[in-house]
């Protein structure tokens, strides 16, 4: 009875979306942002409509995300310590995964750093960038390869917050020299928004790393196991 | 109509299934991914109509990327905290309230 009901309420509300969809499809666009990206590219410092997009006209909203980032790694760091990273049951024996985390791993050090360099004027950037290295961080993981930089110190703790910092410190200059909150001097806007995404690339990898790390697998006991009670 | 409409139609699919599964799932991992469904569902809605006048709209592309960020990073901190609630109260589901007899 009641599952029936929720059915035809979850169809309905996709009906519903599905019939706003065509609407929306067939009326005309109230303003062609297509054409206002495309005029606005050149003062941007960046060929790619979507990088320039992400770190110049709409930054705030990317300044807005890459805060909720840097809280939901601290939120993964806070409730306990997470297991020592070189805990010998957190390591696979598999010889595979060895050998490929030592083929992978500087392949994908090389793909990520390409791919903050190719935000500039072609599809990529800092966080398809992060999310490589972020699955880098978490094969190494996997393989019990010791990261030592993920150890609980300042350090590390400075890198998780170092994108969000210096996408803020851009910020106030150019809201201190006049330019206003988040708008970069067009002579310097190429450079400052290449140093910005790698400096994210780097946040952005060590947030979801955390995250992966923070979820250990508990010390034997039967209630931490996590595989009965489907 | 264009290809891209269908991936708009399938974003509202999505999103239907999802918020049934939302709806009728007890176990917390099972809930998570139902929300996922959802979040992809919005994805694709919102990226699939943004082409259907043949060109790709960067605004909305730009959304969309740092909104698969942040939802990977939400996942996994939902993750991170039912981990710790397994390990607390050894439920896979929340208490829910009971419902009156009727």
């Amino acid at each position: 009875m009641r599952i029936g009901l929720v059915l035809a309420l979850s169809a309905l509300v996709g009906l519903a979306l599905g019939a706003a969809v065509l609407r929306i499809a067939g009326a005309p666009p109230p303003v062609d942002l297509p054409a206002a990206v495309g005029d606005a590219l050149v003062r941007s410092g960046v060929d790619n409509p979507v990088t320039a997009v992400l770190l110049n006209f709409r930054a705030y909203d990317t300044l807005l995300e890459v805060a909720v980032l840097v809280i939901a790694g601290v939120a993964a760091l806070s409730p306990e310590r997470a297991t020592p990273l070189a805990a010998p049951a957190l390591r696979s024996a598999n010889i595979l995964l060895h050998a490929l985390v030592a083929w992978f791993v500087p392949l994908m050090l090389v793909l990520a750093a390409y791919l903050v360099w190719a935000g500039g004027h072609r599809p990529g950037g800092a966080f398809q960038a992060g999310a490589v290295l972020a699955a880098a961080g978490v094969l190494m993981r996997l393989a019990g390869v010791p990261l030592h930089v993920l150890g609980n110190d300042l350090r590390f703790r400075a890198g998780l917050v170092l994108g969000l910092a210096t996408l803020l410190l851009v910020a106030l200059l150019g809201a201190s020299s006049g330019g206003g909150f988040l708008a970069y001097p067009p002579a310097l806007a190429g450079t400052l928004i290449l140093v910005v995404e790698v400096l994210l690339a780097l946040s952005i990898a060590l947030v979801l790393l955390v995250l992966f790390v923070s979820a250990p697998p508990s010390d034997g006991d039967a209630a931490s196991t996590g595989d009965e009670g489907v | 109509m264009s290809t891209s409409i269908i991936y708009a139609l399938g974003g509202a699919a999505l999103c239907g299934i999802g918020l049934a599964g939302f709806a009728l799932l007890r176990h917390l991992l099972r809930r998570l991914m139902a929300f996922n469904v959802i979040g992809s569902g919005v994805f694709l809605l919102l990226v699939g109509l943004a082409q259907t006048r043949g060109v790709a709209d960067p605004v909305p592309q730009a959304l969309v990327l740092t909104g698969i960020v942040v939802a990977l990073a939400a996942t996994a901190l939902a993750v991170v905290l039912m981990r710790r609630w397994y390990r607390l109260t050894g439920a896979t589901e929340l208490e829910e309230r009971r419902e009156p007899p009727c």
